[in-house]
């Protein structure tokens, strides 16, 4: 049985989807889908623990022997995402009951949770597998349940967002499909540690390259890198406040490990270097990123939507961390992959207790909050404090080792804009604490704080923020030894 | 130069197909016209795949004492596999634009933006 949890880890959710169909009334499938994730994430803490303790596990599909059948590769690099995504739709979903009940129509709430377990089963499945050519097909399986969860939003703008991003998505794994065929061709092989050692060889032709350039770009795409990142704020802001707290904390992620993979893993650190100056570009697009995005949050009207360019930011750190193509940079990239989860998570789910009392997330609306709802308004100040970097938090912890990794490098201009930027994010988020806490509530509404239900996960991922801000040994050491891994692996 | 477009005539044919699917997405004001180009994008992918699997003078992979020769069957059930995908984004996608339409009364993407705006 233990010898079988790569391929459970995906198959799980995968066979609970058409089976939470069944249970038809949205309370079971919730019940159902809750119990599931909460599997999920029971299995990858047991793979975490065994690929520390062991090394990394090696699953053959059917017993077909690797690079002939396909392989599920659990290293420390995905087993620690694992955790981070199973363990994040379990706590969003324990707090998800009554926002969806609230933000979706009834005959629809069953098909949401299918959705949501294909989209974790897609999730866990880019992440576990070792083939290229699986990896598409878990991009897809994700994908389409993804923009399925953005349409059922209340907004008819959700149906706009969601077919926008089905257009933008589509050509981003088509561009991935494209890659993949090119090594294929060039390499004769699919599995990723077979595409590592053959890929050297052919290295200098163009048809390598041109398969390198597809595949950054369809991730880039996906993970909503500057410019490419038009379709994420719409599709956060009008999807329903579960699927945003639940895709913030998990889809980006699970790109930005895509691109760490192809990158050191299958193409090797060396490749990354060539031709072109991509460490400085992906450096140079990060700093954008966090710049153009932050000053566009300042001026939103919409709080979710605020923060849903907050994301774009952030991804732009996650992306000079990884430019900077040292351990120390990969590291903090890993970090802050662990961290955004826990504060976007936070933030998110604050903004869906506030939507399901409110009915809005608009800044007016939010006049006073803090006296009608303390303990929800208190929760977002917390997670925008980590957002900001503050010490104690774990966003300090990121920005902290992206700091020393630039300085290292010798860097130090780009560390003192990264120190620029977390102020850009004091300035958005302290406007929100403005109106929530200095400004009177309106006197005709009468709004009483969110339910035991809501806040109880959502003070858990709060407490995580500060936890993992304090006692960082567990992420730190983790992300530590994989990308030393990745490094260590490429050459 | 003529050598070059003859002997790689399926790479040529996909590059044009693909940038027709392409430009129809982005210059195309109609959502189900998009779709179709986004179907065409995809479409040229799937002969990418599938005229690199053959090998010159191969027969089909169907195992036979007298061949000894055969095309590599494995692009061709990759390939079955993103066809799949493809209907189901198509699949999704129409089932979008119907709702776009009970929803804004138009399926034009100016008509909708038009609307978001106010």
């Amino acid at each position: 049985m233990l010898s079988h949890l790569p391929i459970l880890q995906v198959i799980l959710p995968l066979l609970a989807a058409p089976s939470c169909l069944i249970l038809g009334r949205p309370a079971l499938a919730w019940g159902f889908s809750f119990a599931t994730s909460a599997a999920a994430m029971l299995i990858s803490m047991l793979l975490l623990q065994q690929v520390w303790l062991e090394g990394p596990i090696s699953y053959f599909l059917g017993g077909w022997e690797a690079p002939w059948g396909i392989e599920y590769r659990i290293d420390l690099l995905n087993a620690f995402l694992l955790l981070i995504v199973s363990s994040l739709s379990t706590v969003v979903l324990a707090g998800t009951r009554q926002s969806v009940a609230a933000e979706v129509e009834a005959n629809r709430q069953t098909l949401f949770y299918v959705s949501w377990l294909l989209c974790l089963a897609g999730l866990l499945g880019i992440l576990a597998t070792g083939d290229a050519f699986n990896v598409f097909v878990f991009l897809e399986v994700s994908s389409l349940s993804t923009y399925t969860l953005i349409s059922l939003g209340r907004d008819r703008k959700a149906l706009w967002a969601s077919y926008q991003y089905l257009i933008v998505g589509t050509i981003g794994a088509t561009f991935i499909l494209i890659g993949i065929g090119l090594m294929y061709m060039m390499t004769g092989t699919l599995n990723m540690q077979d595409l590592a050692q053959r890929l050297p060889v052919v290295a200098d032709t163009r048809t390598v390259f041109a398969a390198y350039a597809f595949v950054i770009v369809g991730v880039c795409l996906k993970l909503a890198l500057f410019p490419l990142h038009l379709w994420l704020p719409n599709a956060y802001a009008y999807a329903p406040s579960a699927v945003t707290a639940f895709l913030a904390a998990t889809a980006t992620k699970v790109a930005v490990y895509l691109l760490i993979r192809f990158s050191f893993t299958v193409f090797g650190a060396d490749f990354s270097a060539m031709d072109i100056p991509l460490h400085q570009l992906f450096i140079a697009l990060g700093l954008i990123a966090v710049f153009s995005a932050s000053l566009v949050a300042i001026l939103q009207i919409d709080i979710k939507r605020a923060i849903a360019y907050s994301s774009v930011a952030q991804i732009g750190y996650m992306i000079i961390g990884l430019g900077l193509g040292t351990a120390a940079g990969l590291q903090a990239t890993l970090l802050h992959l662990f961290n955004h989860a826990l504060m976007k998570g936070a933030l998110f789910m604050s903004l869906a207790a506030v939507a399901l009392r409110m009915g809005s997330t608009r800044l007016d609306d939010l006049a006073g909050l803090s006296q009608r709802m303390p303990l929800t308004a208190m929760a977002f100040v917390l997670g925008g404090l980590s957002l900001i970097g503050v010490p104690l938090t774990v966003g300090f912890i990121s920005k902290w080792y992206l700091v020393i990794a630039t300085l290292e490098m010798g860097m130090w201009p780009v560390a003192a804009l990264i120190l620029v930027g977390s102020l850009l994010a004091v300035m958005y988020i302290w406007r929100v604490v403005e109106v929530m806490y200095f400004r009177d509530p309106p006197a005709s509404t009468q709004v009483s704080e969110a339910p035991v239900s809501v806040l109880l996960p959502l003070w858990l991922l709060v407490i995580a923020n500060i936890y993992f801000g304090i006692d960082t040994a567990l992420p730190v050491s983790v992300t530590a030894d994989a990308a030393q891994a990745l490094l260590g692996w490429g050459k | 130069m003529t050598d070059m477009l003859l002997t790689h005539y399926n790479y040529w044919v996909v590059m044009v197909l693909m940038m027709i699917g392409f430009y129809i997405v982005i210059a195309q004001g109609n959502l189900v016209k998009k779709l179709v180009g986004l179907n065409i994008f995809q479409t040229s992918v799937f002969i990418l795949y599938i005229s690199a699997g053959k090998v010159s003078g191969g027969s089909a992979p169907i195992l036979d004492d007298a061949i000894s020769v055969y095309s590599n069957p494995l692009p061709h059930v990759l390939i079955l596999t993103a066809i799949v995908v493809g209907i189901a984004t198509t699949a999704l996608g129409l089932a979008l634009i119907i709702r776009l339409r009970e929803a804004y009364g138009s399926a034009e993407e100016k008509d909708i933006q038009e609307q978001n705006q106010c």
